[in-house]
């Protein structure tokens, strides 16, 4: 088998996750190969949300998040102008009393965090988002958040990667993952010291038995309506949608973007392989939608699709070794925060191939952590 | 439930609609236009410009056919069945067999200056003529390619525009071959000769750039290795037609190098899917009609009457063979922009920043070419010249609509 | 049947034939630039046939309406960006 490459860090997968490793590989003075099947950031990166969000579902998802966020922020000044980060911040909605008990919740975790967070009666959330339906109780504004346009971000960094030497292989498909090397479709292979499978909702089908599913999304673009909203709103009730397992589900979800256009979501199907975007589907995520703004039901739109998430068990990213593939690491897995964590999954994979202190702790990503429950 | 729905009320679909309701079918034509006519007989309805649309709005006009205007076909919703939004809300339109006339759009080719106001298609500045634009006393050049340069001219003089030439970017060899030696010899063959008397018809001629601050104010032409400038208040330039195939493809139906693929009876590769007409491929009036009354024949199951017409099909086919083999374009063309000019209209994205990608899907995703709300109809043309890029696949909605339609066409 | 019909553009009347397209009326008060592109540029028409969307103005409140499209109707409110 001839090697075309020999190179410290062989990374599967040009989406977000991958790209932001490789651009912190070359940053750790390492060789770096990207092998893509398709193009730079074509999967869930091009179909998602970019949200960059804080999220407190658990405390390793905090961690996480937050870590993650405070390296967005690091590195904002940066991002090219396509790339179109905008600190616009999330409110999220609490439609009756337990949401707003959600509400406050959340805002004393955050807080007890260090991160910004502001409590809104109605009337404040009417005057912050005055297309807001009437009859809302109030909201939690997270002003730290943002929101960008992945695909840009993953070319950014991949761009980053090449400027110090990493080499890119697009359109060129992976076989298989060999004990030293990948092997690709076209019968050539690259060795390397460390094999990165970041690819994704197709990350199982190059290493067998990995618990990940995918998790099917849709959305639906308008055209420019400038002054329409202000923040990414999301309704408390999404945290119910997400922790579904099995039920299609759909919570309101929207993201103005710097262009003027609104990015509306957000629906979750387990079990879907195919593409198409499901009219029922859509019907219910847009209703939701208009539930939340009726002035949307005039906008017009411009393109609907969907996308497949990458969702584990725990709803918890895998980053770190295999544990049986003495040379495979996993960064995968990250459902619907792989934008967000995409920097600090970067992080947190590096300071584990280099054997460093990594700076949050990394038990609760560990791949070996699904391997021990499944034997337990 | 229509025994036909037809998809367009131009030449081939007001053909096709005929015939059926002739063989006594229940025909619904559907046209997004406010009256039937298409882009060639627009607003002719009441005031046919010529014997053949006079006599084709006659014929409509006595048989029993359902006409419904300003409706925009957006989705399917289920086999036979279609979704159209009007103003109001939107339209369910059930069929058995169903007839898409849905002709073609200008091809426009990226320049300097071409987004420039009062820069616009060929027939788009006719059809704004023919919608109420006073053109009386205004200079007008005309350039791209085809003959919808001629009848624009024509049509623009007869109306009182200042026509300050033609600037047709087929050699004068391959118009020769067309049999169009002078000015003279090809208006004859689209009857427009006094028309079109002392306008400079220039071949091998093309826009290189337009100027202007807030709008046009005069254009730069290249011919025979010079260059020279004009002023002028309205540039139409088109460059030939493209097919609309966007709802085909909705519907699965095999298209090919751009045109919908069609049998002998007009029958798409999806059964009781017929097309007729330009969005087959390029052809002219003639071909158009014929085409339509075929499919129209054919869907009501009168195969002998529709065998009848194949010979002036074949003969008209030959016709618009010629026709697209002459106004074929050169590749100079493709030097025209320069790394600033605008691909991508909607989404302001630079020739420069396009010519970085190796595919469409990467152009699209990191510059957001095509991702606006003309959904790629302008810079799919213009792409596809300059990069070989195909447009991919459609997706519902097929036009942009209102966030409520979509939320009807689940129902 | 009216031969005529009257428009605002802008806080102007315009008087058209009617079955005259909004597009038209805008074109005759001698405003150029329907609307801005995404980095600014005036623009107009340019295909007359509801595919570019170019000649986008809001009409009656609501906005992005293909004028090229829209028959002018009496009172008529248009609105351009230019």
């Amino acid at each position: 088998m001839t090697a075309i490459k020999v190179c410290d860090v062989v990374i599967i997968g040009a989406g977000i996750v991958g790209a932001a490793c490789a651009a912190e590989c070359v940053r750790e003075g390492l060789s770096v190969a990207i092998v893509e099947a398709g193009i730079v950031g074509g999967g869930a990166t091009a179909a998602g949300m970019g949200h960059l969000v804080v999220m407190d579902d658990s405390e390793a998802q905090f961690a996480l998040t937050r870590y993650s966020q405070q390296l967005w922020d690091e590195v904002s000044a940066e991002l090219p102008r396509e790339v179109e980060h905008d600190a616009c911040g999330t409110i999220w909605i609490a439609a009756d009393d337990e949401e707003m008990a959600e509400a406050e919740r959340k805002a004393r975790f955050y807080s007890e965090r260090g991160v910004a967070v502001e409590i809104l009666d109605a009337h404040a959330l009417r005057e912050a988002e005055p297309n807001l339906r009437e009859g809302l109780v109030g909201g939690l504004r997270v002003p730290g958040d943002s929101v960008i346009y992945p695909p840009c971000a993953a070319q950014f960094f991949v761009d980053q990667a090449r400027t110090q030497g990493a080499e890119l292989f697009l359109g060129t498909a992976v076989e298989a993952i060999d004990a030293d090397s990948v092997r690709l479709r076209n019968g050539t292979s690259i060795s390397a010291g460390v094999i990165v499978n970041s690819a994704g909702s197709w990350s199982p089908s190059l290493t067998p038995g990995l618990e990940v599913r995918k998790r099917k999304g849709h959305l639906v673009i308008t055209d420019r309506y400038p002054r329409f909203l202000r923040h990414q709103l999301v309704e408390l009730g999404y945290l119910k949608s997400a922790h579904s397992l099995t039920a299609d589900s759909v919570a309101f979800n929207i993201q103005p973007r710097k262009t003027g256009q609104l990015l509306i979501g957000s629906s979750r199907q387990f079990e879907v392989d195919d593409a198409h975007v499901d009219p029922s589907i859509l019907r219910r995520m847009l209703e939701r939608a208009v539930e939340y703004l009726p002035g949307l039901r005039k906008l017009s739109s411009l393109r609907t699709w969907t996308g497949f998430r990458a969702a584990t068990p725990d709803k918890l990213p895998l980053i770190g070794p295999h544990g049986e593939h003495p040379r495979l690491y996993l960064a995968t897995g990250h459902e619907g925060l792989g934008i967000t964590t995409s920097l600090g999954t970067a992080k947190l994979l590096l300071a584990q191939i280099m054997n460093r202190e990594p700076v949050i702790p990394i038990a609760p990503y560990l791949p070996a952590r699904v391997q021990e429950s499944l034997h337990a | 439930m229509a025994d036909a729905l037809v998809i367009g009320a131009g030449p081939a679909g007001l053909a096709a609609a005929y015939r059926a309701a002739q063989a006594g079918l229940r025909v619904t034509v559907v046209d997004d236009n406010p009256a039937a006519g298409g882009q060639i007989w627009r607003g002719e309805l009441q005031k046919p410009s010529s014997r053949e649309a006079q006599g084709w709005f006659e014929k409509i006009r006595s048989v029993d056919i359902k006409l419904i205007n300003g409706a925009r076909v957006f989705q399917q919703t289920a086999p036979g069945t279609l979704l159209a939004e009007t103003p109001e809300g939107v339209c369910e339109l059930s069929y058995r067999n169903l007839v898409l006339a849905t002709g073609a759009c200008e091809r426009f080719l990226p320049f300097p200056g071409w987004t420039l106001p009062n820069v616009m298609g060929a027939g788009g500045l006719q059809a704004l003529v023919k919608t109420g634009l006073p053109i009386e006393g205004k200079r007008v050049v005309v350039a791209g390619s085809g003959p919808l340069l001629l009848a624009v001219a024509a049509y623009l003089r007869g109306r009182g525009a200042e026509v300050l030439l033609i600037a047709e970017q087929a050699s004068q060899l391959r118009l020769a071959k067309f049999g169009f030696g002078l000015v003279g010899k090809m208006s004859q063959a689209f009857s427009l000769k006094r028309q079109l008397r002392g306008v400079r018809y220039l071949s091998g001629c093309w826009v290189t750039a337009a100027h202007g601050t807030d709008k046009l104010e005069g254009v730069t032409l290249f011919r025979s290795g010079k260059r020279w400038q004009v002023s002028c208040d309205y540039l139409a330039c088109g460059f030939h037609l493209v097919p609309n195939v966007e709802l085909a493809e909705l519907l699965s139906c095999v298209v090919e190098n751009g045109c919908v693929q069609v049998d002998q009876y007009q029958q798409t590769s999806v059964e009781n899917v017929y097309s007729a007409g330009e969005a087959t491929g390029i052809g002219g009036l003639e071909l158009s009609l014929v085409e339509g009354e075929i499919a129209g024949l054919a869907a009501a199951g009168k195969h002998d009457d529709a065998r009848s017409l194949f010979p002036v099909r074949e003969q008209q086919r030959k016709f618009a063979k010629l026709l697209n083999n002459t106004f074929a374009l050169r590749d100079e063309l493709r030097q025209l922009p320069e790394p600033e000019t605008i691909v991508c209209r909607c989404e302001d994205v630079t020739f420069g920043r396009l010519r970085e990608h190796s595919s469409w899907r990467a152009a699209k995703l990191q510059t957001r070419c095509g991702m606006g709300p003309c959904q790629g109809r302008v810079c799919g043309g213009a792409v596809e010249f300059l990069f070989g890029w195909r447009a991919e696949s459609v997706r519902p909605p097929i036009l942009p609509v209102r966030v409520e339609s979509l939320i009807r066409s689940a129902e | 049947m009216p031969e005529t019909v009257t428009v605002v553009v802008n806080g102007i009347s315009v008087t058209m034939p009617a079955g005259s397209m909004v597009s038209a009326a805008i074109l005759k008060t001698g405003i150029t630039a329907f609307r801005r592109s995404a980095t600014g540029e005036p623009r107009g028409p340019l295909c007359g046939m509801g595919r570019c969307f170019e000649c986008r103005v809001t009409i009656d409140g609501e906005a992005h309406c293909r004028s090229c499209q829209t028959v002018c109707r009496d009172g008529m409110d248009v609105r351009t960006d230019g």
